[in-house]
């Protein structure tokens, strides 16, 4: 390799392997064929040129079994492929359930983290090495994508809702972050790096700092502020669905269908509550499109979340908020997202 | 005496033969002519300054990728430079090129006809295009327009600044333009064939532009609509695609890819029609597997209908959408690789010269199968992840459209030169620009392969440390690309008065087109042609063999 | 001049033969058609060609529809109850009566009558005329509701957001129809009087058979306009 020429990126995921792989076979596969067609043609030319104006060529017309072998092969190469690559794009979007959260904002012209625990960051991630990452990603304005090369991941962060990138970083170190998706003036600056650290590094790293209160509690203030308490409670007085244990439980809607909660819903309740009725309650909340922004949202998502049902019949809602990254392999944190996206 | 005098008037007249372009001078002889082989020129005047002006603004790009940080220009004006660069190249260039000049031109010679069905409309479609580009010059003189040639919004509909809806009207008209040039080519190939010529019979050129006008007449209406809705949105506030009400810009993605990815095979296919021409011409051998190239055009332009979701796999669509969308993009470069084999078929025990044309389609052979190639690994969802918005979709679609279409246009540019024109260009000036530019496209295009597979984002006016060398060759490339441009420009048009004059069948090649004068009279064949042979058919003494 | 009747393997040659009666010097034949057959095969393959794109070119729109209807029913219904049932069912009529006039003027024109022609094509702009009248009156109640969208709309409910862009859809939909109307109109006009002047026969009707096929073209959009806008809310009470 020359130096000072790079010319293939560092992989620092247990998915950069396996991309690498597919790519390679496939830079294999092209230059296998592309030999064998630049031969074929240079070598024809030169051995079948024209030696006389005169001469005629045989009216070769074709040939069924020559256009049923290249047809056949492309065909069952190109399906090899499609089922390997589809294989692991699924894999992509199967998130593991015991995935860290992080939720991101993208704006122009920078990314914002906000860790579960309250740790906030700009244009910066740190995350754990071996722990599986769950970014959920929107945009507060145009179009963006979180593009980080060496993890070969990218995922469009679009206004109005939610997506979902996850990762598990196989090497500490420092790695670029991209924005992927043209967004304006400043769109080559908005990029970043993402730390991966050894997971006490990562530990210290999280409690270090001005952490201020958990996303959770910062969504369970907006909740009371924005008055959402008034109709969303377990008594009698509630004029909205009980939010106790709605995170990842199916909910029947007023016209007859029924939807998984996940964040996405959890947003859109807020910003377009008519959208989805659930079945029993009127149409009657008003839209908070415009009165939250979108790491308000993001923050009362990681409220509902974390809201379980009682233990106990008739108690408070217990309003725990989900821990950041376990402090070792093993320990498991709070619910468990549903962890796929609505396909 | 009489008798002298009438053979030396006929000698006259024999020399002062009337052609299409001495039948008539002057500037309104010209501007309001209805015969399709003036459009033609029209055309090719046309279309060769918007590609010098989208080609200024490829410079001015890769100047300012010499260097990592953005030095030469500001932001704005680079994120102008890329966008106008594709709004030129793609609507204003590739799509109208090959069809318009050489379609034109060529479509009604190749089939025997007086003329395309409907001459007037063919006008209004060069007058079209000039209106189209009229507002295209404009908003580049107002200070250009910055949301990339996809619009995407809600960045074009309520973030921009810049001159969306002007550039947005100019694209519109011109989708008129390229509609009414697609129905033209369908209905005169329909019924305007000269008797004998079966669909069968009819050269592949004359089956890649019905493929490509079926495209144009069915796509290009649903991305006139998609940009009327964004410059309705940018005006009027109608608001479909705003998130805020509760649109949904995706929807925007699907309404445009939906033509624009047929879009990329009405730039594609003309350009294989062209190869299908000259191979066989050049090699003066009949096509391998004529039937299966002539369907395997109409495929591609039915299956690529049903591929665009390939260009959003990352963009939140449904998983289970993509990979259908990712099937129907694998099974789509098929009958694109049945081509490629079968061109390369045909060059088998032929007899090849290596003149230019033949140069031009060897160059698209290789070019457009590595582009192709690399197109595999973007219908890969998993990998097409990773490279989604890098420099390896833009090194794969400039060697589709770059390494294949221009290569295309360029061959058949020469090889129907002297038909045309009635001159012949330079061979040996030729052959060295074909070789430069071939040259200087694989300089400038392949290390970006390795930028985007390095994670080097598109539309990057600075880029990290890293990627400089990379990019150094690419824009040394680029300049040699650009010296190879120039050569035809110059030698072609110094050929129109100065080149030696060109008899009928210079090539010695099958077709109608060749069967009458260089130039051809206004009226193309003075006496109606009957077909009674098959297409190609170069060697109908020795019989045919079936391998 | 040579042509390209070379012996060969081939069978013997066939030309067609295009019917001599046909025009052969019919003035409005034009000079790169063998014949009139020719010519008005031709044409009508273009029109239908074009009437395809137009299909193509209101899909787009259509499908925004479809998409935002499924997203959002209820905003739509609510919205679409807004609209004047009754006006647009006058339309649809009024417009479905146009069709009426203008195919008795293509039967007019096939048979030569110069003044039926010239009075059905009259009868067929009236009647658009009146269809774009009501258009303009049901615009002009939109604005006075504030039901245009942009800076001024405003809507009362929660389903503000949805309706205005059911409005946004609305208004781009039925304005391309309207537009469409308008451009057909002095069409119309051009073969009214070129009826009038005896232009039109058996042999010759070319021009006002495809213009009727696009009048009947705008017609049908009309048609699935109607009940996908104004017919949403009939279960809601008329606000």
């Amino acid at each position: 390799m020359p130096p000072g020429i790079p010319l293939f990126p560092d992989g620092a995921s247990t998915m950069a392997p396996r991309v690498d792989a597919l790519y390679l076979f496939l830079v294999a596969l092209s230059a296998f064929f592309s030999i064998i067609i630049f031969t074929a043609v240079i070598v024809f030319a030169v051995r079948f040129r024209r030696r006389s104006e005169g001469e005629r060529p045989p009216a070769i017309l074709g040939s069924l079994a020559l256009e049923l072998v290249w047809t056949l092969v492309p065909l069952g190469i190109v399906a090899v492929i499609f089922v390997w690559s589809t294989e692991l794009f699924f894999s992509m979007h199967r998130v593991p359930p015991e995935a860290m959260e992080v939720y991101v904002v993208g704006k122009r012209w920078m990314w914002k983290a906000q860790h579960l625990t309250g740790q906030r960051e700009i244009n910066e991630l740190h995350v754990p090495v071996g722990v599986p990452v769950r970014l959920l990603l929107t945009s507060e304005d145009v179009i963006h994508s979180f593009f980080v090369p060496a993890f070969r991941v990218k995922k469009d962060a679009l206004p109005g809702r939610y997506s979902i990138l996850w990762f598990e970083a196989t090497r500490p170190g420092k790695y670029h972050l991209f924005c992927a998706e043209y967004c304006g003036t400043k769109h080559s600056a908005m990029i970043g790096t993402v730390t991966v650290m050894e997971p006490a590094a990562f530990q210290a790293w999280l409690s270090g700092g001005a952490a201020g209160q958990s996303l959770a509690s910062a969504g369970e203030k907006l909740f009371q502020d924005l008055g959402c308490a008034t109709c969303h409670r377990p008594d009698t007085l509630a004029r909205g669905p009980n939010l106790e244990g709605l995170f990842g439980n199916p909910v029947r809607l007023a016209d007859g269908g029924a939807i998984t909660a996940d964040e996405s819903y959890i947003r859109e309740s807020i910003v377009t509550p008519s959208a989805k009725v659930v079945a029993g309650f009127q149409p009657i909340m008003p839209t908070y499109q415009g009165l939250v922004a979108e790491e308000g949202l993001m923050q009362l998502v990681a409220y509902v979340r974390s809201l379980q049902r009682p233990a106990v019949a008739g108690g408070p809602p217990t309003g725990t908020s989900v821990q950041g990254a376990p402090a070792g392999p093993g320990a498991s944190p709070g619910p468990a997202p549903p962890g796929q996206e609505r396909p | 005496m009489s008798d002298v005098n009438t053979a030396i008037d006929a000698a006259r007249l024999r020399r002062a033969r009337l052609n299409y372009l001495n039948v008539s001078y002057g500037v309104k002889s010209w501007l309001l002519t209805i015969d399709h082989k003036r459009i033609a020129l029209l055309y090719l005047a046309s279309v060769s300054i918007m590609f010098a002006v989208g080609g200024a603004f490829a410079v001015a790009i890769r100047l300012e990728l010499v260097t990592p940080p953005g030095d030469l220009v500001q932001s704005e004006t680079y994120n102008k430079l890329f966008t106008m660069h594709g709004v030129v190249m793609v609507f204003f260039f590739l799509i109208p090129a090959i069809p318009a000049v050489l379609g034109n031109f060529l479509i009604p010679l190749m089939i025997g006809a007086r003329d395309l069905a409907f001459p007037r409309i063919n006008l209004l479609s060069w007058y079209l295009y000039i209106l189209g580009s009229a507002f295209g010059v404009y908003s580049i003189v107002n200070g250009g327009v910055d949301t990339g040639w996809t619009f995407y919004v809600p960045y074009s509909t309520l973030y921009s600044n810049s001159n969306v809806v002007t550039t947005g009207i100019a694209a519109f008209i011109i989708r008129f333009s390229s509609i009414l040039t697609g129905l033209n080519f369908i209905v005169t190939i329909h019924k305007m064939r000269a008797p004998g010529l079966t669909w069968f019979r009819l050269p592949l050129f004359v089956w890649a532009h019905y493929a490509t006008s079926i495209i144009m007449v069915l796509g290009t209406p649903v991305i006139a609509v998609t940009l009327l809705s964004v410059i309705v949105e940018r005006t009027l506030h109608l608001g479909l695609f705003d998130p805020a009400l509760g649109g949904d810009p995706v929807l925007f993605q699907h309404l445009f890819w939906f033509y624009s990815h047929p879009a990329v095979y009405i730039m594609i296919l003309p350009a294989m029609g062209v190869i299908s021409e000259l191979v066989t011409a050049m090699a003066r051998k009949r096509i391998f597997g004529y039937g299966v190239v002539a369907m395997s055009s109409m495929g591609i332009a039915i299956v690529g209908f049903l591929v665009w979701g390939h260009h959003m796999f990352v963009s939140g669509q449904s998983t289970y959408a993509g990979m259908i969308f990712s099937a129907l993009s694998f099974i789509v470069a098929i009958p694109s690789a049945i081509k490629v084999f079968n061109w390369t078929a045909t060059l088998y025990k032929g007899s090849v010269s290596m003149q230019t044309p033949m140069l031009y389609a060897m160059g698209f052979i290789g070019l457009f199968t590595i582009g192709g190639l690399t197109g595999l690994f973007l219908a890969a969802m998993g990998l097409d992840v990773h490279v989604h918005d890098t420099y390896f979709v833009v090194a794969h679609f400039h060697y589709i459209m770059v390494g294949g279409t221009i290569m295309g246009y360029l061959g058949g540019l020469h090889f129907w030169w002297p038909k045309m024109t009635g001159r012949m260009y330079p061979e040996w000036w030729a052959r060295v620009a074909a070789a430069v530019v071939f040259i200087g496209f694989n300089l400038t295009f392949f290390p970006q392969f390795v930028l985007g597979y390095l994670g080097m984002p598109r539309r990057y006016h600075a880029y990290v440390d890293e990627f400089q060398v990379l990019n150094v060759m690419s824009s040394a490339g680029a300049s040699i690309l650009g010296f190879g441009y120039l050569l035809p420009a110059i030698y072609l048009i110094w050929s129109m008065r100065y080149g030696p004059v060109a008899v009928a069948n210079p090539w010695g090649a099958k077709g109608l087109e060749w069967q009458t004068p260089s130039p051809p009279p206004p009226e193309n064949f003075p006496v109606q042609p009957v077909v009674v042979e098959e297409a190609y058919d170069y060697a109908p003494e020795k019989g045919v063999v079936v391998v | 001049m040579s042509d390209v009747t070379r012996g060969g393997t081939a069978g013997p040659v066939h030309v067609p033969v295009r019917g001599k009666a046909h025009g052969h010097d019919h003035p409005a034949l034009v000079h790169h058609f063998a014949d009139l057959d020719q010519q008005r095969e031709a044409s009508s393959l273009g029109m239908w060609l074009f009437i395809a794109q137009e299909i193509m070119f209101f899909g787009g729109l259509f499908l925004l529809y479809a998409v935002y209807r499924n997203l959002y029913p209820h905003a739509f219904a609510e919205a679409s109850s807004h609209l004047d049932w009754k006006l647009g069912a006058l339309n649809t009529v009024v417009l479905i009566g146009s069709s009426l006039t203008m195919a008795l003027g293509v039967h007019a024109a096939a048979l030569g009558h110069r003044k039926a022609i010239a009075w059905w094509l009259i009868a067929t702009i009236v009647l658009g005329a009146v269809f774009l009248g009501v258009k303009v009156v049901e615009y002009g109640e939109k604005f006075e509701h504030h039901l245009v969208p942009g800076p001024h709309f405003h809507y009362e409910g929660p389903d503000a957001r949805p309706a205005q862009i059911f409005f946004s859809l609305y208004f781009s939909m039925t304005g391309l129809h309207a537009l469409h109307m308008i451009v057909g109109i002095p069409i119309l006009a051009c073969m009214a009087w070129m009826g009038w002047r005896g232009r039109f026969g058996p042999e010759y009707h070319t021009p006002v058979e495809l213009t009727g096929l696009y009048w009947h073209f705008v017609d049908i959009i009309w048609i699935f306009l109607f009940p996908l806008l104004y017919l949403l809310g009939a279960h809601q009470p008329h606000m």
